[in-house]
C-alpha cells in the first residue's frame, strides 16, 4: 500500500496537478504536526467552495462585474498557489486575463474549465489522503531531527 | 523543536486568507518563532496597542502605557492585498507611530509588481516576499530581528545603510546592506522560476 501511495503521489506531480509548493507543505509536516498537509488542503477545499459559489453567483448577474470577479479569482489563485495546485492556478490566471479584457464569453468558458480541474484535483487529493491515512505518512521529504 | 533562545522572538502575521495564515504560522513556528496571526490590518493595530485614531502628531500612544508593552512584537509580516487596510496602509501606520516605528515590517504579495515593491521598501519595509512564502525566505528575517534586540541593548539608531556592495548569495546570516536585500527581492521576482537552493536546516544558532 505504501508503494501505491508513492505512485499516486508521484503521478500527481508528473501529471501537473501539483507543483513543488506541495513539497514545501510536506516539509513542514513532522511528528508534532503529522496532519499538516491534509489540514491545509482541507481548509483550501472549504475556502474554495465558498469562492466558487461567489463566482458562480456573480456570473449570474448581467452585466458582469469584472472587477469583483477578478477579486474573487485573485483570492482563489492565491490559495491554489499556496497549496501547489498547479493546474487550478493556471486556470485561475486565464480567467483573470479574461476579466481584465472584459471578455464575458472567455470568463464563462474559463470558469467551466476551472471547475473541472478543481473537481479532478479534489477527487485525487481526497483519494490520496484517504490512502495515506490507512498507510501512515510517507517519508517524502527529508527533515533533520 | 528549536533553541529556547529563538522563541524569544514574537512575530505578528497578518493575512486575510485562512490558508495563508495557517501556512505562515507553520513556517514561523518551524523557524522557532512565537506567532500570533490576525486576519486584518485593523486587528493587527489593535494587537499592537495602537488605536485607529492615533495620528502621527501624537507623541504618546492613546492607550494605557502598559498596553503595547504587554505583548511585545518583534516583527510584523503582512500580506499586501487585503480588503480595507492593505499591507501598505498597515506598514505606513506602523512607521508613522512613535511607539511602533522600530518594529521591522515585512510585506508578502502574490503579485510581482516592481513599483509596489519599491513603494513598500521606500516606506520602510525590510523585505518583500513573493508568495507562496517558503522556509528559505524566513531565514532573511533573522538579521532584522537581531538588529532590534541589539538596538535595545546599545540604544543606538542603526538607520544608516552601509554603502558596501554585497555578493548575491542565499542564506547569509550576517547583516546585509538593506538595498541589496531589496534588489534581491525584485530580481527574484522577475526570474521565471525559483532556482535557489533550499536549505534543510531550519533553526539556526543565535
Amino acid at each position: 500500500m505504501r508503494r501505491q501511495l508513492a505512485i499516486m503521489r508521484q503521478s500527481l506531480f508528473d501529471q501537473g496537478y501539483l507543483d513543488e509548493q506541495f513539497i514545501e507543505l510536506e516539509e513542514l509536516q513532522d511528528d508534532a504536526n503529522p496532519n499538516f498537509v491534509e489540514e491545509v488542503v482541507t481548509l483550501y477545499f472549504r475556502d474554495s467552495a465558498r469562492l466558487i459559489l461567489n463566482i458562480q453567483q456573480a456570473l449570474e448577474r448581467k452585466p458582469f462585474d469584472f472587477n469583483k470577479l477578478d477579486g474573487y479569482m485573485h483570492q482563489f489563485k492565491g490559495s491554489s498557489s499556496s497549496i501547489g495546485a498547479n493546474k487550478v492556478k493556471a486556470e485561475s490566471t486565464l480567467f483573470r486575463e479574461y476579466c481584465r479584457s472584459a471578455n464575458a464569453e472567455g470568463c464563462l468558458r474559463a470558469f467551466q474549465q476551472l471547475k473541472k480541474e478543481y473537481a479532478t484535483l479534489r477527487k485525487k487529493l481526497e483519494a490520496y489522503f484517504q490512502l495515506a491515512r490507512q498507510t501512515g505518512p510517507l517519508e517524502t521529504a527529508s527533515r533533520p531531527k | 523543536m528549536g533553541m529556547a533562545a529563538d522563541s524569544e522572538f514574537h512575530v505578528l502575521a497578518v493575512d486575510d486568507s485562512i490558508i495563508d495564515r495557517k501556512l505562515i504560522e507553520r513556517l514561523l513556528k518551524t523557524s522557532s518563532y512565537q506567532v500570533t496571526t490576525v486576519d486584518s490590518g485593523s486587528k493587527a493595530l489593535e494587537f499592537l496597542g495602537l488605536h485607529e485614531d492615533d495620528r502621527i502628531h501624537q507623541n504618546t500612544p492613546s492607550v494605557s502605557p502598559n498596553n503595547h508593552q504587554e505583548v511585545e512584537v518583534n516583527l510584523v509580516i503582512t500580506d499586501y492585498c487585503m480588503p480595507g487596510m492593505t499591507g501598505y496602509d498597515l506598514l505606513k501606520k506602523i512607521k508613522e507611530s512613535s511607539s511602533l516605528k522600530n518594529i521591522p515590517v515585512v510585506i508578502m504579495s502574490s503579485e510581482n509588481v516592481p513599483s509596489r515593491i519599491s513603494r513598500c521598501l521606500e516606506e520602510g519595509a525590510e523585505e518583500f516576499f513573493l508568495k507562496p512564502v517558503r522556509l528559505s525566505d524566513l531565514s532573511k528575517l533573522r538579521p532584522h530581528l537581531l538588529k532590534t534586540k541589539s538596538k535595545d541593548h546599545c540604544k543606538e539608531q542603526v538607520d544608516e545603510k552601509p554603502a558596501f556592495p554585497s555578493p548575491k548569495q542565499e542564506g547569509k546570516e550576517e547583516q546585509q546592506q538593506s538595498k541589496n536585500n531589496k534588489r534581491k527581492a525584485m530580481e527574484e521576482g522577475v526570474s521565471p522560476e525559483r532556482t535557489r537552493p533550499r536549505p534543510n536546516g531550519i533553526t539556526s544558532m543565535v
